[in-house]
């Protein structure tokens, strides 16, 4: 543990975990039990069937003030272009291992890949990015991006305005204990409700500060 | 250029002169009333901050009430808080291991002094001369933007609150909405000033205060104007400094939440990311997080999900920074941690919920409880931390009414009451000693040595009554002399009967 700067650090190692030991005390006493009887799963009031998940999912990306559509795998390419037309979108970031037919019906968009990695500066300079995502949670609306198949770096959903992301309904979960389960946490993850916001004026809700300002979401329904 | 005023003389003394890297935090130097009293003649801004907790107050009770096992999910929240805090050396090991394979390197700082100077380290080594800061109260806590600013970097704030608060050279006065106290009409104003946005171009003198006249002050053009200017800084930065909202020890991994996108920002675009977060943020397990990350969600925003969560164990080749310190930060947490009753506090997840349902906090606001825990949770963190001996940390375990609301909401159940008389008694403990006592003290040494006598009580008892019923007026005092004048400052006392019981028990029986 001692690369640049370690050495500075190094020397309160021992007197830090000496004070925690001597704050504890020798006789700490036995562990009391961790009880973990809150719900792992929806319940059936919540959402009883697969329909009611995604359902479930498509209210609460709402609410997160996203915008959803669901899609069949055929009318991908179509809705892809559809979106990104509505928000006049012209040059795009895509990860390299975005699947082919996400853009087939591109038109007059310009979808640069991520492979060599673009520079800082074009990456601010593109209208939006397309993705795909690890994990989604119904019980938020929450899509989670783990830089797997389909995702690409985490710069590439952060820099540009738009975020367009593509869900396919075998990835949505019910609940946080369920996708925090399918996730490894040696991945840089990142979990995302909504679009970038804040409270900090006046505590009023503005959206679009420093992350992209408009997240829409397209669910395809195999 | 930079994001920073020119810095003015702060409103609170300094505990010792500003040196160099190894100087002094500014702290918080009144006493809570003293430093109270300025927040409770502004009404304007009584107003806004009442409305602006009720609607947050509001947000959170319905983000909990939608979930059928909140209780249950609160429950275990504060064991593993708990069972954390019992092995914590164990867990600080295994953590400092886990990020060290996962490529990061770990730093550890006993005091506020060596935090500081570990960053400045580590920022000087990078060669950088400006680093980007995403909020974080435990920055604040060691006052690093100062010691930075002293070490000639140049501190980017990118929270939008957090540049509101640099810009006005405030304290901040909430956790999750730090520039609480300052309205859009200010806000556009600081901007104004400090060329963040400029006014129409009809007007071409647009620093100036009489110019600005129809430049808009509506928060979203506002949001838009700093998002504007902070564009470049993100782009151009080589070092990213963060604090963070967890640490699992078992995989090395950092959680953030945020909203503004600002601290993703900050922990993804520069070469180097350091990250300052207290030994108290440990969580044993990245299972442990399916509870937090429902539990603070919905007591800090009152959202499902906090906009963005991020989390990162080490470096990743090919995406984000390529070197990342983590600073571990004492600071005070192990002397709370000795304490069996107050170490409680040191479960907190900087949700906010505290404050916002605190009778106390929404007439004070947040300065008043000094400029890094504000609300119910700072008054028994703050004292723990920094120990009683001080008069404004003294005064932090009295600025509540001991309600309960905060214990009520708190999502991992401090009894934030409960520690709050504990710690009362450590300050009374702690003044027991000393060789001039407290007023109080002597009052009640005094009292105590009267009434050990029964001759002694009943003399005393005759006199005071003829003292007290000469100063009463239709029969109410409304103002004792001296010292026991605070006494009756917002309260009147009843002028005692004319006859004790004590003397018309005596009289009657003979």
């Amino acid at each position: 543990m001692t690369s640049a700067g370690g050495p500075v650090g190094a020397g309160s190692r021992a007197e830090v975990l000496r004070r925690v030991r001597e704050a504890l005390g020798g006789a700490r006493g036995p562990r009391p039990p961790v009880p973990r009887r809150y719900a792992r799963r929806l319940t059936d009031a919540e959402a009883g069937t697969r329909a009611d998940v995604l359902a479930l999912f498509t209210e609460r990306v709402a609410d997160n003030r996203a915008a959803v559509r669901h899609v069949s795998a055929d009318e991908l390419g179509t809705a892809v272009a559809a979106a990104l037309w509505g928000r006049e979108a012209r040059q795009i970031v895509v990860p390299a291992d975005l699947p082919f037919g996400w853009l087939a019906e591109l038109d007059g968009v310009r979808a640069l890949a991520d492979a060599p990695a673009v520079d800082i500066g074009t990456l601010a300079a593109v209208d939006a990015a397309v993705t795909g995502c690890a994990v989604a949670v119904a019980q938020t609306g929450t899509i989670v991006l783990d830089g797997g198949r389909a995702q690409g770096r985490r710069a590439l959903t952060l820099v540009p305005g738009y975020h367009l992301c593509v869900v396919h309904a075998d990835q949505i979960v019910g609940t946080v204990p369920e996708a925090v389960e399918r996730l490894d946490p040696a991945r840089p993850l990142t979990w995302i409700s909504g679009p970038s916001a804040t409270h900090g004026i006046e505590m009023v809700r503005v959206e679009g500060v420093h992350g992209p300002r408009h997240l829409e979401v397209l669910v395809v329904e195999d | 250029m930079t994001a920073s005023s020119p810095r003015t003389t702060p409103s609170f003394p300094r505990t010792s002169p500003p040196t160099a890297v190894g100087g002094a935090v500014p702290l918080p130097m009144p006493k809570f009333a003293a430093a109270a009293r300025s927040a409770l003649a502004d009404t304007g801004q009584r107003r806004s901050l009442r409305v602006a907790v009720a609607a947050a107050r509001e947000r959170e009770a319905a983000a909990a009430a939608e979930l059928s096992d909140w209780d249950e999910l609160r429950e275990t929240g504060r064991a593993v808080g708990d069972a954390t805090l019992l092995d914590l050396d164990a867990h600080l090991e295994t953590l400092e291991r886990a990020v060290t394979e996962a490529g990061g390197t770990v730093h550890w700082a006993a005091d506020a002094d060596e935090a500081r100077a570990i960053v400045t380290g580590l920022v000087r080594a990078a060669g950088a001369d400006e680093v980007v800061k995403a909020s974080s109260a435990t920055l604040r806590e060691i006052g690093l933007t100062d010691a930075l600013a002293d070490a000639g970097v140049t501190v980017h704030e990118t929270a939008l609150a957090d540049l509101v608060v640099r810009l006005g050279d405030d304290e901040p006065s909430h956790l999750l909405s730090p520039a609480l106290h300052r309205d859009r009409a200010e806000i556009r104003e600081l901007f104004l000033r400090n060329m963040i946005m400029s006014a129409p171009p009809a007007d071409a003198d647009s620093g100036s205060e009489a110019g600005d006249g129809t430049a808009s002050d509506d928060p979203a053009a506002l949001a838009a104007a700093a998002r504007a200017h902070l564009r470049e800084r993100f782009l151009r930065a080589r070092v990213g400094v963060t604090g963070a909202n967890f640490l699992v020890a078992e995989t090395g991994t950092l959680v953030v939440l945020e909203s503004e996108g600002n601290a993703r920002m900050c922990a993804t675009l520069p070469d180097t990311l350091i990250t300052v977060a207290g030994i108290d943020k440990v969580v044993p397990t990245w299972a442990d997080m399916e509870v937090f990350l429902q539990l603070l969600p919905r007591s800090s925003s009152g959202d499902r999900m906090t906009p963005y969560v991020a989390s990162w164990s080490g470096v990743t080749p090919g995406d984000g920074p390529r070197a990342f310190h983590l600073v571990l930060l004492d600071n005070g947490r192990t002397r709370a941690l000795a304490d069996e009753v107050g170490r409680a506090a040191l479960r907190c997840v900087r949700c906010s919920a505290c404050m916002n349902v605190c009778p106390v906090y929404e007439r004070t606001g947040g300065r008043a409880y000094g400029p890094v825990h504000p609300g119910p949770i700072g008054a028994i963190l703050t004292p723990q931390l920094r120990g009683v001996d001080g008069a404004a940390e003294a005064s932090l375990p009295y600025a509540s009414t001991l309600c309960g609301a905060c214990a009520d909401v708190c999502p991992v159940k401090i009894d934030i009451p409960e520690v709050l008389v504990h710690l009362r008694g450590l300050v009374v403990e702690s003044r027991r000693r000393r060789p001039v006592p407290t007023p109080e003290l002597a009052l009640m040494r005094g009292l105590a040595w009267t009434m050990a006598d029964p001759r002694r009580h009943e003399t005393a008892l005759r006199r005071g009554t003829r003292w007290a019923r000469l100063l009463s007026r239709g029969g109410r005092i409304r103002r004792l002399p001296g010292l026991l004048g605070k006494w009756t400052e917002a309260r009147d006392l009843p002028a005692p009967p004319a006859e004790s019981f004590r003397a018309w028990w005596t009289r009657s029986r003979t």
